[in-house]
């Protein structure tokens, strides 16, 4: 699963040149994004979730008291969890950016954010969902979707911030600092909606694994987690790749433009080191 | 750090020359006072149950207000590069800078204390705990507010940028404030240090993130 | 510490885009050396760099024994930059600006208020808001901040530019001083026949590079016994 970090050395070409930007376990050219550890993964996924399409809707039981609505947390579970984790490494990317400056980390950062949007959206959409079932109505200030919902908009934020057209270095700097401090407000968030959702009874309808499911719904609920981490790892992979390529397009003018640069000088004059006058 | 207090006193004097705080944020908050009394229907005590909310809503849009323009006057005339050519600290420009922040804001919040109170015919009651949620949260707001003035202030587009940053990230600021006013207000029962107390860890995360994290911004121009 | 500048092969990315693309230059100490060359050719981009603002993105540097590919903030306090931009809150009056730069970078505002006479700004100015200022007067408030630092590496970006004659003159003494107190002077400037005079030497700067170096007329003894 590792990415081939190292960067081709631009020969002036329009095109990367094979050899060097393969990522990863050898496959295809740099032309595309995936290899041996994609295909894996992706087969993984969607073997996967056939599987818990099969084990959620199918085979097991409905719940006492949720009824067939039970079925949505092995959905709406993996997704928020997903969303976490894909934050926490872009908080943690962030912070090795700042520290390291390299690339590398800014791209996972990136990736990582984007996808993390994408299950919020999910987690979002399939809550909406529930609750259409369940209260009657779209949306109701229960206090997972709320926070979801300010989550999400703090991380639009960073994507927006990812699209402003800038120099990479501070494109990279402003959103580590963002990826940062929004990381810390997820607890604080959390914490504030649910003391004020809780003022009005409200108990969270979304809680982690029901510690009283039992058999089955244990076992899809555990799956759901480990497809949907699986999809996320697979996501990520070719994400990753894609932003490294895009960057990587950019960079083989940078000699050539450095050879142009120089070149401006008018014709005939003399390029000498630094020797004359009086040093 | 006698830098911080010298930005701070900079700020302070270029807020007084310019008087935007003065001439434009504090006629906006009470515009926006008047605006919901007109959207919300002022005789059936709508506006009373909702005071607290409000008073917050409307600090928050002024503060994204302040921060920008606070940010605003850097990002001219090379000033940013004088800054990192001075140098002085950037946790102490960071310092300097919300502190500024905070003191305008509390400014703000007075006088839209008293607008409101006025309009909406509040009594403010439990000045103890208000006050304390007040300067916690103003810190937390200035706090969080310098960095993203900063990063504002460098990026094209960065002032409709702002707001989509900073409110988000305040959401739990909002909520607590306005729990806590509504506590001191007597119009909620329960203990109002709580929210406090969660206001002042984020308050004291979001200074103490923003010290350290001042510095690459101010780096990366 | 032999040279106050010393570059080697170094590249400047701004961005994507080489604004520096290998520059080979050393500057002695007490030197004062004329950057010219055509717009766009990397003047400003070099004089940034010797004050430790823009990135080295390869190749040696080092600025008063600051070596600016590892940390180049550590230069900065010593140089002093009169750039494009006035480095001046528009809002705030002369003194003001000039008492809270100086004390930015640790000098006293007694420093400041001397840059303000030797630059001959009029006391009548001093308390005016510098946005009410004409351009040329705020390049002298500008260059008094900037002197009041008493920076050992002095960097000017067409400082005759907007000045009158009398200003003109005033800087070229400042920068003999300057000189002549062992400060080195790095000045770019379109002004040949004026700047001649002050230079030691001349460096032509072209497509991101240094190019031809001219003597200004000054034999090394000439230097040295200035120093």
């Amino acid at each position: 699963m590792t990415v081939d970090n190292t960067i081709p050395t631009p020969t002036g070409s329009a095109t990367p040149s094979g050899s060097a930007a393969s990522a990863g376990g050898g496959a295809g050219g740099p032309m595309s994004t995936s290899s041996t550890a994609t295909r894996v993964l992706g087969t993984i996924s969607l073997v996967g979730i056939a599987a818990l399409v099969l084990f959620g809707l199918v085979l097991s039981p409905p719940d006492a008291k949720l009824g067939e609505t039970v079925r949505i947390l092995y959905m709406h579970v993996p997704t928020v969890s997903t969303a976490y984790l894909a934050f926490v490494i872009t908080a943690v990317a962030s912070v090795m950016y700042l520290w390291k400056r390299t690339e590398f980390w800014d791209l996972l950062a990136a990736s990582s954010a984007e996808i993390g949007v994408l299950f919020f959206a999910l987690t979002i959409l399939n809550g909406m969902l529930w609750g259409k079932i369940t209260w009657g109505v779209f949306w109701r200030w229960e206090p997972r979707l709320t926070t979801t919902a300010v989550l999400m908009l703090t991380y639009i934020g960073y994507l927006a911030v990812r699209q402003i057209p800038n120099d990479t270095r501070t494109r990279g700097t402003v959103s580590a600092v963002i990826g940062i401090m929004a990381i810390i407000n997820i607890p604080i968030t959390h914490k504030a909606v649910d003391w004020w959702r809780g003022l009005h009874q409200e108990r969270t309808i979304f809680g982690t694994v029901n510690p009283e499911m039992r058999g089955l719904q244990l076992f899809s609920a555990y799956l759901g987690l480990t497809v949907f981490m699986v999809l996320f790892a697979w996501l990520l992979i070719h994400r990753f790749r894609v932003a490294w390529l895009t960057e990587r397009a950019a960079d083989v003018g940078v000699d050539a433009a450095i050879a142009e640069r120089r070149a401006e000088r008018p014709s005939g004059a003399v390029t000498t080191p630094a020797e004359g006058g009086a040093s | 750090m006698h830098e911080a207090l010298l930005v701070m006193k900079k700020d302070l004097r270029l807020e007084w020359r310019s008087k935007v705080g003065i001439g434009q944020v504090l006629p906006f908050s009470l515009l926006v006072v008047l605006l919901f009394a007109f959207a919300l229907d002022p005789e059936r005590g709508v506006l009373e149950r909702v005071t607290s909310g409000l008073f917050w809503v409307v600090v928050l849009f002024s503060s994204v207000l302040t921060i920008e323009r606070a940010f605003s006057v850097e990002a001219n005339d090379g000033i940013f590069d004088a800054l990192r050519l001075s140098g002085m600290a950037p946790a102490a420009i960071y310092a300097g800078k919300v502190a500024a922040l905070t003191l305008q804001l509390l400014v703000v919040e007075a006088v839209l204390a008293t607008a409101v109170a006025v309009f909406y015919d509040t009594t403010w009651r439990g000045p103890v705990l208000s006050i304390g949620v007040a300067v916690i949260a103003t810190l937390g707001i200035a706090g969080a507010g310098a960095v993203y003035g900063a990063i504002a202030a460098k990026l094209r587009s960065g002032s409709t940028l702002l707001p989509l940053l900073l409110l988000p990230l305040l959401a739990p600021v909002l909520i607590c404030a306005t729990r806590g006013f509504e506590v001191a207000l007597g119009r909620e029962a329960g203990p109002g240090w709580p929210w406090a107390a969660l206001l002042g860890i984020f308050s004291a995360v979001y200074l103490t993130l923003g010290a350290l994290l001042f510095r690459p911004l101010l780096e990366d121009a | 510490m032999e040279h106050a500048v010393h570059l080697r092969d170094a590249v400047t990315l701004l961005g994507r885009f080489p604004a520096l693309a290998g520059v080979d230059l050393d500057v002695a100490r007490g030197e004062v050396v004329l950057l010219r060359g055509p717009n766009g050719a990397g003047k400003t981009t070099l004089l940034r760099l010797c004050a430790g603002l823009a990135p080295v993105s390869s190749g040696t540097a080092e600025v008063l024994g600051v070596d600016l590919v590892a940390r180049r903030a550590g230069v900065r306090r010593r140089v002093g930059l009169l750039g494009h931009a006035t480095f001046l809150y528009e809002d705030l009056s002369v003194v003001e600006n000039v008492d809270f730069w100086a004390r930015a970078s640790g000098a006293d505002v007694a420093d400041g208020r001397r840059a303000l006479d030797r630059l001959q700004v009029a006391t009548r100015l001093h308390h005016l808001s510098v946005h009410s200022l004409s351009a040329g007067q705020r390049r002298r408030v500008s260059f008094a901040a900037m002197l009041a630092r008493r920076p050992e590496l002095w960097l000017l970006d067409e400082p005759h530019a907007g000045l009158d004659a009398n200003g003109r003159d005033i800087v070229d003494d400042l920068v003999r001083e300057a000189a002549s107190v062992g400060a080195t002077v790095l000045f770019a400037s379109h002004e040949l026949d004026r700047a001649g005079d002050v230079a030691d030497r001349t460096v032509e700067v072209v497509g991101g590079t240094v190019v031809a170096h001219d003597d200004g007329g000054r034999s090394p003894d000439e230097v040295a016994a200035r120093a």
